[in-house]
């Protein structure tokens, strides 16, 4: 028996298959990954995502810190409730894990981070935070959902609490606020509009029950991943690790460079990466022809070399295969994946395949 | 999908046979295995005139998550594959004992009944999994 969130029993409830992941019972589904998966990207489905990390950093220099710690920029965070997707990296430039910090004010910073990678992070900022004024607090005892879809941030408002409905809806993307004992932020993992949200243990219930009774769908870790794969979003663990730079997992993007004073760890291996010509590629691919990509299968670049996918999957909104894969430097658009020893044709895609609802590549 | 069909017969590895007036033999997976699987994605089938040992493979069936080997439960040559599922997989998640069926074979001699099991003794072996 794995750890169980407060949410275990309504799983079950519901009707879940219920699996183990990263030493949590977690819903896999609730009888159809594929119809949980549509609900988010056509109304709105309720993730349990309870079992992720939340670390709260107070103290007189957190944003010093911060500025140090994560490979993007945190000066950027100007507005109490503003947030950003940001790497955490190690000395030789490779990647601890992926996460978002929240900019409350001055003194508080909120971070939430993988949940399999609770007990390294933690260890990694504690030793980080010791020559600052920062103390860094596990949050214990709480919930946390994703409410995610077209229709989800209406949905989930009137379970937040009135006086707070008109605000919380107010909310710009990639932002947060408290909301009385809940706080409410307007991000995701799935490529749709929606909030995540953090509440008392005591209170999920009620409101997971209110989210199923205005027809918000309840979705599990089946569809999670579908969603976020259409969204080319990272698995941590699956599409980079310890050993990966972000400039090869895609996330090039985070990594702030300027000022260029901004002494950040792992910066100086970045600075030698970012110049290396023959650094991989990260990159979307979609099959073309019939059959499904997998983690881990063998890429091939006619006259340059292998690859790897990544993350391989089906993607239920386009009806076929995609996949993230790093692959060998070099400007070609095509390769081919072997597919338990046939060689099948893949075309390399600009990322996301799919946002809000609608399909974004070239079929 | 509570009854196991009567007129068929099933392997440990949650496959059904059903046997044709003209000798052949259809095949497919239980109501068991597709609901292990998940919604299914693509099928990949065999060729029609494929000849087939016992245990070898037949068919692969791949649901969001994995792909799962169906492998021949009786020896012969491959005489029909069911073409629709190419565009609709989930048939054999709809209706796994019916529109759900994935090959015909014709059998190389007298089948083995040794290895098959008579609806109780299958559902004898559900139930053990489940408990």
């Amino acid at each position: 028996m794995g750890s169980r969130t407060s949410l275990y029993d309504k799983h079950v409830d519901a009707g879940a298959r219920m699996v183990d992941f990263g030493g949590w019972d977690m819903p896999l589904h609730y009888g159809s990954q594929k119809e949980e998966h549509h609900s988010v990207r056509n109304n709105a489905g309720v993730f349990d995502v309870s079992h992720m990390t939340i670390a709260d950093l107070r103290g007189n220099d957190v944003r010093n810190f911060l500025r140090q710690l994560l490979a993007n920029d945190v000066a950027k965070l100007q507005e109490s409730g503003k947030a950003l997707y940001s790497a955490m990296l190690n000395e030789a430039g490779g990647v601890i894990d992926d996460l978002i910090v929240y900019f409350m004010n001055e003194s508080w910073f909120r971070l939430v981070v993988n949940a399999a990678t609770r007990e390294k992070d933690l260890a990694w900022i504690r030793r980080a935070a010791e020559s600052f004024d920062v103390d860094v607090s596990e949050c214990v005892d709480f919930a946390m959902i994703a409410v995610q879809g077209p229709n989800a941030r209406e949905l989930a408002a009137s379970c937040i609490g009135g006086e707070w409905r008109e605000q919380a809806l107010a909310l710009k993307l990639f932002t947060a606020m408290e909301a009385g004992d809940v706080f409410v932020a307007r991000t995701g993992y799935t490529g749709e509009d929606g909030w995540e949200i953090v509440m008392p243990e005591a209170r999920v219930g009620e409101i997971w029950d209110q989210l199923l009774a205005s027809g918000v769908a309840p979705c599990g870790l089946g569809a999670r991943d579908t969603l976020r794969l259409e969204a080319a979003m990272n698995l941590y663990g699956t599409d980079m690790d310890e050993s990966i730079s972000p400039l090869e997992a895609g996330l090039g993007w985070t990594v702030a460079w300027d000022p260029a004073d901004r002494e950040f760890m792992g910066r100086a291996a970045l600075e030698a990466k970012k110049k290396d010509a023959n650094k991989q590629r990260f990159i979307g691919l979609l099959l073309e022809d019939k059959g499904v990509l997998r983690n881990h299968q063998r890429v091939v670049v006619d006259g340059i070399g292998d690859g790897e996918i990544t993350s391989g999957g089906f993607s239920p909104t386009i009806g076929r295969s995609i996949g993230l894969a790093r692959l060998p430097a070099g400007d070609y658009e095509r390769a081919q994946v072997d597919v338990r020893g046939k060689l099948l044709n893949v075309r390399i895609v600009k990322t996301p395949f799919v946002r809000n609802g609608q399909i974004q590549i070239e079929l | 999908m509570d009854e196991l069909p009567g007129e068929l017969m099933y392997t440990s590895e949650h496959e059904w046979l059903r046997r044709e007036e003209d000798g052949s033999v259809i095949i497919g997976i239980t109501d068991h295995a597709q609901s292990a699987l998940g919604d299914l994605v693509y099928v990949e089938l065999p060729e029609v005139g494929q000849e087939l040992d016992v245990g070898g493979d037949m068919a692969v069936v791949e649901s969001v998550k994995a792909a799962s080997d169906v492998f021949a439960p009786i020896a012969g040559t491959v005489v029909a594959v069911n073409e629709e599922l190419g565009d609709d997989p989930e048939k054999i998640n709809v209706d796994p004992y019916g529109d759900g069926w994935i090959v015909k074979i014709q059998p190389g001699g007298e089948i083995d009944d040794g290895e098959l099991l008579a609806p109780g003794a299958y559902q004898t072996l559900l139930d053990e999994e489940d408990a």
